[in-house]
């Protein structure tokens, strides 16, 4: 599965450890997060991550 | 520095750093700068930022010109930053707060800055509110403006926002106030600010000022953490932020350039007469003359960018180098590039710098312009003719 990187502040969703304490779990696709969700680290949304 | 109350019972209590140059390691700071730490004198004494490590005495005596310092019950952390929380396991010692606040990324920050053992964090986030007695303060989270844990306090009852870094300039100044200055300048300094420190972040900084429109937060004064208080001028400086975060452009072009035996330079009043000649306002920027922050300053509504460097050891100059990579991580957009430059032999640099602007996403509509050694009448046509047709590409934006 590949991982997607926030263009703003660097963070890397890798689908494999998903974002638990946001409530996605592990193994959840970077297309299937839900639309609203935003980096943990500096809350910009999905439109902002690229594919690494 | 005296205190100064700025709206009833609030008080700055800061710092100026008259001989402040250095800014963090990358940005230089002609006017020196302050730190601004603002005390909230109300049932609940609280304390929103503090100052730079080697200010911690001033700020010590600049708030027990009012309190003595075990009086503050609350600290609020707006931004972890050692410019505003240097001072801070100074200040907890002496005033042995009963809470303080901070962002989530905050807490974690603080963790990792200052190892505290047992200071009583509490995690405040956007629509939090605490009652101070006659005020109360609302939070909201100003993430990656321009770190992590960025955060805004405001003061409804006052119509406050402490802002910490956005909306600062980098001013020493006793005359704490946007009205007691020429507005021009002050709205440069903003201008440079904002191109070196929070550029990058636009899309966020256009994100935030919707969220403060769509809380509808009435906004009279506006305290950051660093110069001067916006309070006649508020409505100016959203503006500038709003163009700034869109990069709204001018039909400008910056020509930075080194040089070795000043055929590149030549090359470069070259380029700008054929600019010139299009009606395009231009900056000829000699990159041992100008720090690379202060190229970011005029590159923050300038339309082009025109790179000049010689070929020295197969390479670019090394301040060209230092030029690109940080005005690539400052990630402008939407602007027009080109690159040239005189050589001997290989004549590299052209090329290497053009790459480097492509990977910036720089649009370059013309190919790497390269003289050998000293350029004569026929050569300088070329380069006015290149920027001639620079010119009329810059004139198809506006």
């Amino acid at each position: 599965m590949e991982k997607w990187q926030c263009q703003i502040c660097g963070y890397i969703y890798d689908p494999s450890q998903g974002d638990p304490d946001n409530g996605v779990a592990a193994g959840t696709k970077f297309e299937d997060l839900p639309e609203d969700w935003v980096c943990p680290v500096c809350g910009a949304t999905k439109e902002n991550f690229e594919k690494m | 520095m005296a205190v100064v109350e700025i709206k009833e019972n609030v008080f700055w209590v800061g710092a100026i750093d008259w001989n402040k140059r250095d800014f963090h390691g990358y940005s230089q700071t002609k006017e020196g700068t302050t730190y601004n730490a603002y005390l909230v004198i109300d049932e609940k004494i609280t304390l929103f930022d503090c100052v730079d490590e080697k200010f911690k005495w001033d700020l010590y005596h600049q708030i027990a010109s009012l309190v003595p310092l075990e009086k503050i019950d609350y600290i609020v952390v707006n931004h972890v930053e050692m410019d505003h929380s240097g001072a801070l396991p100074f200040i907890v010692d002496k005033a042995k707060p009963e809470k303080i606040f901070c962002s989530p990324m905050g807490k974690e920050f603080i963790q990792a800055h200052f190892h505290p053992r047992n200071w009583p964090l509490e995690v405040v986030k956007t629509g939090d509110e605490l009652i101070l007695g006659k005020n109360k303060v609302q939070f909201l989270e100003a993430r990656m403006l321009h770190w992590p844990d960025s955060m805004f306090s405001y003061l409804p009852e006052l119509k406050l926002l402490i802002s910490n870094d956005a909306f600062g300039q980098n001013i020493a100044s006793n005359l704490l106030f946007d009205d007691q200055h020429p507005l021009e300048d002050i709205l440069q300094e903003a201008k440079h600010y904002y191109a070196n420190i929070i550029l990058p972040f636009s899309p966020l900084v256009k994100k935030t000022l919707n969220k403060v429109e769509e809380l509808g937060l009435e906004i009279e004064m506006i305290a950051p953490d660093h110069g001067l208080i916006w309070r006649s001028h508020v409505k100016d400086i959203l503006g500038l932020y709003g163009e700034m975060s869109e990069q709204k452009l001018k039909p400008k072009a910056v020509i930075v350039y080194d040089t070795m035996w000043s055929s590149t330079e030549k090359m470069a009043k070259a380029i700008g007469e054929g600019l010139n000649l299009e009606g395009i306002e231009i900056k000829l920027m000699h990159l041992k003359k100008f720090h690379h922050s202060d190229v970011m300053g005029e590159v923050m509504d300038a339309a082009a960018v025109i790179c000049g460097s010689p070929t020295h050891n197969n390479n670019m100059l090394p301040l060209m180098a230092d030029f690109l990579t940080y005005m690539k991580g400052l990630r402008p957009s939407n602007r027009l590039g080109a690159t040239f430059g005189s050589y001997g032999w290989s004549g590299e640099a052209p090329k290497l710098m053009q790459k480097v602007l492509e990977e910036a996403n720089f649009e370059l509509p013309f190919e790497p312009l390269r003289i050998r050694f000293v350029p004569e009448h026929d050569s300088l046509a070329k380069c006015k003719e290149l920027g001639l047709n620079l010119g009329k590409k810059i004139k198809e934006k506006f």
